[in-house]
């Protein structure tokens, strides 16, 4: 699903250049679950915003589901962004004055989907996530966890093929975290591809797969033994 | 870009951030209100201007008697100047090719009387060409004519007022009254547009007042209605020839301002036409700054709204909006906003200034203010254009921002 080969990315703060990611080699197939471990300044989040098309790498090949992503343009970035791949962030980035279902349905208002199909859709998911009662509220009217599950709804809505999150559980206390990865892992249990940035390893631990970054570098990738999250829920 | 869905969310964010919304939409509505009501207000002098001069010929010439302040030919100074009927005879003769009409006016005020009603009016002794420099409308009979000069009639006309004073609700005409003693007969009464004061008054023929009063010939001031298609620099022309010309006649020295003094209602209108030309150039300017001061508040909460927008705008782009999409959207919201309240305020203005009407005639010099409906338009059309200009601009900055960056906004 994801090949990456030889990835650099180097940002320039003023005249000296900070050499973030130093030639990653990496794949992910179809179904998989991967955390990405690393401490802060490991280049994890970069890893991630470059799979997210969000940044670019400055060398290296990138394809995802066999497409090359390579100098795309800003709208091109954006349609790929809205077909092929889902986000959840740390800090939620609900728009708050949007209701949950409209949230959700916003990826589905950029693919141009007439307004009651793209309702009925989002209900769908917001269903799945176990929020339907919570549909018209504000993001402001619902708990942390209950917002990562509408972001975690709005990620799945467009079907994509990879679920992109980063520090998912970052915001939340351990049992709404356990509850939100219990989630992630229903989803990826249906064959989603799934890629989380953490630096939580009882988080990683729940994952199929953990690929350790260390200053720009892959120094360890290994399957794991899933630890299911409904254990400590 | 305008498609129904698109329209859909601009609503639900206008709805969803109503002091957003309020702010920029009270800035535009303000500065159309303060430009419709400055540019309405400037007419509204201009208005009074040429109010004022409508109620009287504007080809005329009046000429004051005055007396001289320095000896010439023989002459001591301080001497009176009076002016005499041969004067009239003269001027007419000697500027036929500029005059149109002559008439003298001899103010005299005088006890009148009609059965018990009695009360002291002005009179005026003229020629029928007075009728013409004053603008006076008769409402019944005539106005005193060559025979009546000629045969030192005792005819009146009378003002409007005076026939209400002294007759009530009956009719004036042929009926006899007496002024300051001598008996006249009523032969027309007349309105006019100068005001109550010009109605309280009576005319008669110069030539029968100059009998009353022992048979002289002194006749006060002269009035010269000059030939209209002189112009402006034709009667400065005739002016100066005349002046040059009576003071030859009555041995006046050429130095000597205060002889006679000399009125020109064509110079006067110039001058005031000239003032409230300056004046309306300078109500543009200030109409001019409000607007740009409009562009400039409109501006600044465009650049907020998208500030504000920024994190919006990260989330927006992450799950998929296209740079094309994020700006039509926020240049739509203020396109919709800036127009809405830019006729709004256009609306109010021009509302505002029509039911003024002549309230503030009195005490400042504003009549019917108004502005015309077509720079009204123009100026909300600038307005609406500049404030887009003035929201693509950063919004074309937001949607070229990274969304990984916009996101990190807080």
């Amino acid at each position: 699903m994801i090949e990456i080969k030889d990835l650099h990315k180097s940002y320039k703060m003023g005249s000296n250049s900070l050499h973030v990611l130093k030639g990653i080699n990496f794949s992910v197939e179809a179904g998989e679950l991967v955390a990405i471990m690393g401490s802060s300044g490991s280049g994890k989040s970069t890893l991630l915003n470059i799979i997210g098309m969000l940044d670019e790498a400055d060398e290296g090949e990138y394809d995802l589901d066999g497409i090359p992503i390579k100098n795309l343009n800003e709208t091109k970035a954006a349609n790929y962004r809205n077909k092929f791949l889902g986000f959840i962030f740390q800090s939620f980035n609900l728009i708050n004055y949007k209701t949950a279902l409209e949230n959700v349905a916003l990826p589905l208002y950029y693919q141009k989907m007439p307004r009651k199909q793209r309702q009925e859709k989002a209900m769908k998911y917001l269903e799945q996530v176990g929020l339907k009662e919570w549909s018209h509220h504000l993001p402001s009217e619902l708990s942390g966890g209950q917002k990562q599950r509408v972001a975690i709804a709005r990620a799945m809505v467009a079907e994509p093929k990879v679920l992109l999150a980063d520090e998912l559980t970052g915001a939340l206390d351990s049992t709404t975290s356990y509850e939100v990865m219990e989630l992630i892992q229903k989803i990826n249990d249906q064959g989603n591809t799934i890629l989380v940035v953490t630096h939580e390893t009882d988080i990683a631990q729940m994952c199929k797969r953990i690929v350790y970054l260390r200053d720009g570098v892959i120094i360890k990738d290994e399957k794991v033994k899933q630890v299911r999250a409904k254990a400590h829920v | 870009m305008f498609s129904r869905d698109t329209w859909q969310e601009i609503f639900l964010t206008i709805r969803k951030n109503k002091l957003r919304t309020v702010l920029s939409g009270f800035t535009v509505s303000l500065g159309i209100l303060i430009f419709v009501g400055l540019v309405g207000m400037t007419n509204g002098l201009q208005n009074t201007f040429e109010f004022f001069f409508s109620q009287d010929a504007t080809n005329v010439i009046y000429i004051f008697p005055g007396r001289t302040s320095v000896p010439y030919k023989g002459y001591k100074s301080l001497r009176q100047i009076e002016f005499e009927n041969d004067d009239l005879t003269d001027i007419k003769e000697d500027f036929s090719m500029f005059v149109e009409y002559i008439s003298p006016r001899i103010f005299r005020s005088a006890l009148v009387k009609y059965k018990e009603e009695s009360n002291n009016y002005t009179t005026i002794g003229v020629d029928w060409g007075q009728q013409f420099a004053e603008k006076t409308i008769m409402m019944k009979g005539r106005y005193i004519n060559q025979e009546d000069v000629k045969n030192r009639t005792k005819n009146v006309v009378i003002g409007r007022l005076v026939e209400q004073d002294l007759f009530g609700t009956m009719n004036s005409m042929g009926k006899f009254i007496d002024v300051g003693g001598s008996v006249f007969k009523v032969v027309g009464v007349f309105q006019d547009d100068g005001g109550d004061n010009e109605e309280r008054q009576l005319y008669m023929a110069y030539t029968t007042r100059q009998l009353i009063e022992k048979n002289t010939d002194k006749i006060g001031q002269i009035v010269i209605g000059f030939k209209e298609e002189l112009g402006y620099t034709g009667a400065m022309v005739f002016q100066r020839s005349l002046e040059k010309y009576l003071k030859d006649k009555k041995f006046i020295s050429p130095d000597d301002e205060n002889g006679f003094f000399v009125r020109n209602v064509a110079d006067q209108l110039k001058q005031n036409q000239d003032f409230a030309g300056v004046l309306a150039i300078i109500a543009a300017l200030v109409a001019f700054g409000t607007i740009i001061a409009g562009i400039i508040g409109i501006s600044n909460i465009m650049v907020y709204v998208v500030k504000e927008r920024t994190k919006e705008i990260g989330i927006r782009k992450a799950i998929g909006a296209t740079p094309r999409s994020v700006i039509s959207v926020i240049l739509l919201e203020s396109i919709f906003i800036t127009t809405i309240s830019g006729f709004l305020g256009m609306i109010i203005g021009m509302a505002l200034l029509s039911t003024l009407g002549d309230k503030l005639m009195d005490d400042y010099f504003i009549l019917n203010p108004g502005i015309g409906t077509g720079l009204a338009i123009s100026a909300t059309l600038v307005l609406i254009l500049f404030g887009s200009l003035a929201g693509y601009i950063p919004a074309k900055r937001a949607a070229r921002i990274k969304p990984i960056e916009a996101l990190n906004d807080e």
